[in-house]
């Protein structure tokens, strides 16, 4: 049986632990709530990005040369993966998730005779891959994330894929990462950016809200398919940006768990250690009291 | 009538509120949104964006090119970088100047492309230091 001092050195340190983790649970939730007002506050600039694409790409729709980015090469047969990760770990399965998916998605992907691009953002995510896959990546993007996202970050990223895009290095790009729900839960999720994929209901409401507005004819300037020129790539930025955001919001979510339930944790070690003790300290009692009676009784 | 003005940037919306008229820099020239308009997307060039309210200008919005959408009751200015005009900082403008002019110089010259865009951005940012030492 562990010694009173050695007891008292255990209990000692964990409650220290659990005065880091509960700090850390407070951080996490104070950032949480401006993580997630900045990603609500980044919502409309995308939905109104939607609403002008779904426009110009029924426009344009038929015409020859459409942009890679909205129609890709033309070839399904090299992937850029973008696995979104946060720099910093100690928020539960947040991460591992991101990387399990992208896992499957490279073994899947290798299995069809793809070849397979890595471009991992986030510390964690660079760190994991170096592993993994050392020779898949192609670049990457660390050491913004647990403060304000820039949108630096987003269009420069957006810029990348695009220069590969162009150069005919990559057919497909997706992002791999954690869907914000609530601060409980976050879903590993991929998301394809090029080929643009068009989503059905969103489309149909944009439809919906063009036609109330007024049936009338767009006229553009300058032309539509300069027009589209300009604002695929925004888009692009401003997908990845949400995921950014997602991110950021999702990361301080699951920290926020992972530390509370490190918080709750400790505090059930604690108890059951200080049980241990308290028996401990009455034992030692009992069995000195034990030697001085039986001491007394034999004189 | 007045017509529906939203000024959003990707980090947030700057503006939401009901106007008389709006002037935005076309990317081929100025351009007014009043009510009852034709439909129209229009590409920005980085400049200023000024509200009407009964004749008078309300409001200034510096934005750094974008897209604007407008219809019979709403536009909608999609920035890629938007602020006050009040609240321009001209040191940082002209750093920004300072290191695209730099980047020109150290351009090069053939790739038409890249000092298209080059000259765009210079353009944008000579037009926030224009506007925010007007301002002030």
């Amino acid at each position: 049986m562990a010694s009173l001092k050695e007891l008292r050195a255990r209990i000692g340190s964990i409650k220290s632990t659990r005065k880091i983790t509960s700090a850390m649970k407070m951080v996490a939730a104070a950032k949480l709530r401006r993580a997630q007002a900045s990603a609500e506050a980044a919502r409309p600039y995308a939905a109104a990005m939607r609403r002008m694409l779904g426009e110009l790409a029924a426009a344009t729709k038929g015409e020859e040369g459409a942009p890679r980015l909205l129609a890709g090469t033309g070839q399904d047969k090299v992937h850029l993966l973008i696995p979104i990760t946060s720099d910093r770990g100690l928020c539960g399965g947040f991460n591992s998730n991101v990387h399990r998916l992208t896992l499957q998605t490279i073994n899947k992907l290798q299995a069809e005779g793809k070849t397979v691009k890595l471009l991992p953002v986030g510390r964690r995510a660079l760190n994991f891959f170096n592993r993994e896959h050392a020779d898949l990546i192609i670049d990457k993007v660390i050491g913004f994330s647990g403060k304000d996202v820039p949108f630096s970050v987003a269009s420069g990223l957006g810029d990348k894929v695009n220069a590969l895009l162009e150069a005919g290095e990559i057919d497909v790009c997706t992002l791999v990462f954690n869907k914000f729900q609530n601060a409980m839960t976050q879903t590993p999720a991929c998301l394809q950016l090029v080929p643009m994929v068009m989503d059905d209901a969103a489309a149909k409401a944009d439809a919906a809200s063009t036609t109330a507005d007024d049936a009338a004819q767009y006229e553009f300037e300058p032309d539509e398919a300069t027009l589209l020129a300009m604002l695929l790539p925004r888009n692009l930025q401003v997908q990845i940006y949400a995921s950014l955001l997602e991110t950021a919001a999702g990361e301080n979510g699951a920290r926020m768990t992972a530390m509370d339930n490190a918080t709750r944790n400790a505090g059930r070690t604690i108890d059951s250690l200080s049980k241990v003790y308290n028996r401990t300290r009455q034992t030692n009692i009992t069995n000195e009291l034990i030697e001085i009676i039986s001491g007394a009784q034999a004189v | 009538m007045p017509i529906q003005i939203e000024i959003i940037s990707p980090e947030k919306v700057l503006v939401s509120r009901e106007v008389d008229m709006v002037v935005m820099p076309g990317a081929e020239g100025d351009i007014a949104a009043m009510p009852d308009r034709a439909p129209m997307m229009l590409l920005l060039r980085g400049g200023v964006v000024s509200l009407y309210e009964n004749d008078a200008v309300t409001d200034r919005f510096f934005v750094g090119g974008g897209f604007a959408d407008m219809t019979a009751t709403r536009c909608t200015i999609l920035a890629d970088k938007a602020e006050p005009v009040s609240e321009i900082s001209i040191d940082n403008a002209t750093a920004t100047l300072e290191a695209l002019t730099e980047a020109w110089d150290k351009a090069d010259k053939t790739d038409i492309s890249r000092l298209d865009v080059l000259q765009d951005k210079i353009l944008s940012v000579r037009a926030e230091i224009e506007a925010g030492s007007s301002a002030s």
